[in-house]
């Protein structure tokens, strides 16, 4: 048993120090390939821990809500509907929603004014979240205005600043009173911007939203597995599609490793004549071959994925973010959870480390046949 | 299609596969026509080269090949969330007609290529490539069942469409469709027991028999091939409902999610390597005359029955140990 295992070690140390012979020329290889690597890293952790962001932060969202629509576009929804529909039975609640939103013209960005039903939320006071707080520069206890309807400037006194926790969600969040936000919209009384439905069993939800759109056929509920599942495809989708643009990098790279692969050096066909006429067999040099490429490729792998991981992880993919999140002036700070599994990594072997080895079969092939006199005397 | 990098890697794989053994079925064809080991014309040298060229792509395409199916499978998995009524990968390959024929046409390619990875090694023991007709003629069926796997996974796949919300309506996906089948069709485990354990016994039974008398390699190799089929049978049917603690939970595919620890890797592993091991004794079996093999196939043989039976006495543990410490009692 011991005999096998000393011929791989042998032949890995022959690797080893054949690889370190042609120092420049298998770093510039590496190099190369830690970079395709490092950049479909990058994306692939980046997608995976939005996708992971997204469900987390759907938990806390209402089971289904309710919409109006009229001529095809969202309308208020008539609070009375609310009470309709808690009348329908497996529903547990229905919490009419009052919000909208809110350009604001000096720094160009849009906010989320919601209602919030808070008892210490007191009446001309907003809370507002980091991503405002920070384009505004308030503090707690600071007045900010906003133009009301009628284009007269209102001013709301900063009570509290959102926590940081909530930043993804909460970032251009302005929760005001609910007189408040239909003092500042002109949001007539009676309505809502959206019904929020919770059911006691979800698996009832299906139904409960049928019966909905029986009773008021201009509504439209959206369930929250749909909405997950739209995020979903939605990152999918993005991740996807940057795949298959970066899939021209992949390629170029596979190009350039096979031609490194196939134009052997003088001194290399040399080296491996030597190696045969001293009763080195075919195989013997094919596997030879196979650690060098496995050396190449494991070395970059695992320092494509470290660099990816902390560029994801500590500078929030400061390379991508823009094309995968969508546009925002005010996007939230925050940084990702570290979330790396098995799956992701192997996805990434597949889309990286298989096309590179597939390329170099036939050279390694052509290289380890070679007839030792024909080598040697090249 | 939906964008996953799943799915991408998936097609990637298959094509890469695909092509890799394509081309080392045609040299294997050219081979399986020319070869004769008593010339030394270079055409003859020739051909020897190139054994070389297709042991390697066949090796390296059929390591892809293993490793993919578990891909699939945990793609499939994944991708769940984004079909209504589906809760894991049995949710998702019935989202198609092209899934479920995906799995098994994969799993039979896996277990066709371990067993032609068996002959390759027995092939180098010997110096005068005593089975080399055998090992390309296998190749010759094995490159036909990879283009067809590949064709199904890729209707599969590219056939998948999420249920999405669009922004015109009110989706309500769950009236259209009724729910996908998350569950399988499971036979009785009163049924199910006493012939996984008499099966059980007759594969230890048949491997220590072979082990003395070196006889019944065939039987041997069917029936560790009909213990595989049982195994999985009895997996859907009771050992999985011990596993989930749920006594109408059939799913073959939650065993591979992070909640049960992940046991459905050791658990189909040991398995597919059995089965694997099984059936190379089996293939090695009509070879035993051949000269250059006589002291080199015995030892193979004799460590592949080994090998079954040690896998399969590790499933049988795996599942039997977690039947016992479940606290469901059927």
């Amino acid at each position: 048993m011991r005999a096998p295992i000393q011929r791989y070690r042998n032949i890995l140390d022959f690797a080893l120090s054949s690889l370190l012979r042609r120092k420049g020329r298998n770093l510039a290889l590496i190099c190369v390939y830690t970079l395709v690597i490092f950049v479909i890293a990058s994306l692939i952790f980046f997608v995976q821990a939005l996708k992971r962001e997204a469900r987390e932060l759907l938990i806390q969202a209402p089971d289904m809500v309710v919409q109006r629509m009229v001529a095809g576009r969202h309308d208020p929804i008539p609070t009375i509907q609310a009470e309709a529909i808690r009348a329908i039975r497996g529903v547990e609640a229905v919490q009419p929603r009052l919000w909208g939103y809110y350009y604001d013209p000096v720094f160009g960005g849009n906010l989320t004014v919601m209602a919030a039903s808070d008892q210490e939320l007191a009446v001309d006071s907003v809370w507002v979240g980091r991503g405002v707080a920070r384009s505004m520069r308030v503090n707690e206890g600071d007045l900010i205005s906003l133009r009301g309807y009628g284009g007269q400037p209102i001013l709301f006194a900063v009570q509290k600043i959102l926590p940081e926790a909530s930043e993804l969600v909460s970032s251009d969040l302005v929760l005001m009173s609910e007189k408040d936000v239909r003092a500042l919209f002109n949001f007539p009384e009676g309505l809502a911007t959206d019904l929020a439905v919770t059911a006691g069993n979800p698996r009832e939800l299906a139904t409960i939203a049928a019966k909905i759109v029986e009773l008021f056929p201009d509504t439209r509920p959206i369930m929250k597995t749909e909405i997950l599942r739209t995020y979903e495809a939605i990152f999918d989708w993005r991740g996807g599609l940057m795949v298959v643009v970066l899939g021209s990098a992949i390629l170029a790279f596979i190009i350039f490793a096979w031609d490194k692969a196939t134009g052997l050096s003088a001194e290399e066909r040399k080296e491996i004549g030597i190696l045969k006429s001293i009763g080195w067999e075919s195989s013997d040099v094919l596997l030879l071959k196979f650690w060098e490429g496995a050396v190449v490729s494991l070395t970059a792998f695992l320092s494509g994925v470290l660099l990816a991981y902390v560029h994801v992880f500590f500078f929030s993919a400061s390379l991508f973010e823009h094309a995968l999140k969508g546009w925002s002036v005010l996007f939230p700070r925050y940084r990702l959870v570290p979330a790396l599994d098995a799956y992701q990594l192997t996805v990434l072997f597949f889309l990286t480390v298989l096309p590179y080895t597939a390329a170099t079969l036939v050279p390694i092939w052509r290289a380890a046949t070679v007839d030792p006199d024909a080598a040697m005397r090249s | 299609m939906i964008q996953h990098p799943g799915i991408l890697a998936l097609l990637l794989a298959s094509g890469l596969v695909s092509l890799l053994l394509t081309a080392a079925g045609w040299q294997g064809f050219q081979i399986l026509r020319g070869w004769n080991l008593q010339s030394g014309s270079e055409g003859q040298l020739d051909l020897e080269r190139r054994t070389y060229l297709v042991s390697t792509l066949v090796t390296n395409a059929l390591v892809i090949q293993i490793l993919s199916l578990f891909l699939f499978i945990f793609t499939a998995d994944g991708l769940h969330a984004q079909f209504v009524g589906a809760m894991c990968a049995a949710g998702s390959l019935s989202a198609n007609a092209h899934g479920y024929p995906t799995l098994l046409i994969k799993v039979a390619t896996c277990l066709v290529a371990g067993v032609w990875l068996i002959l390759q090694r027995a092939d180098t023991q010997g110096h005068d490539y005593p089975l080399i007709r055998p090992k390309y003629a296998l190749l010759l069926i094995l490159v036909p069942l990879v283009l067809a796997e590949t064709w199904l996974q890729t209707s599969y796949l590219v056939g998948l469409k999420a249920d999405v919300m669009t922004s015109c309506c009110g989706s309500l996906f769950g009236q259209g469709r009724q729910g996908l089948a998350s569950e399988l069709a499971s036979l009785p485990p009163r049924l199910m027991q006493p012939v996984f354990w008499i099966s059980f016994a007759a594969l230890m039974v048949s491997g220590v028999v072979l082990l003395r008398t070196r006889r019944g390699a065939i039987a041997f190799s069917v029936i560790s091939f009909a213990f595989l089929c049982v195994a999985v049978a009895s997996l859907l049917s009771f050992f999985c409902l011990y596993i989930y603690e749920l006594p109408t939970h059939h799913c073959p595919f939650c065993l591979l999610q992070k909640e049960y620890g992940f046991v459905g890797y050791p658990i189909y592993g040991t398995l597919l390597g059995g089965a694997m091991a099984g059936l190379g004794v089996g293939a090695l079996a009509p070879f035993g005359d051949r000269k250059s093999l006589t002291s080199a196939l015995p030892r193979l043989q004799a460590r592949l029955v080994w090998s079954t039976l040690f896998l399969a006495l590790a499933f049988t543990l795996i599942v039997g140990i977690w039947m016992l410490l479940s606290p469901l009692k059927l």
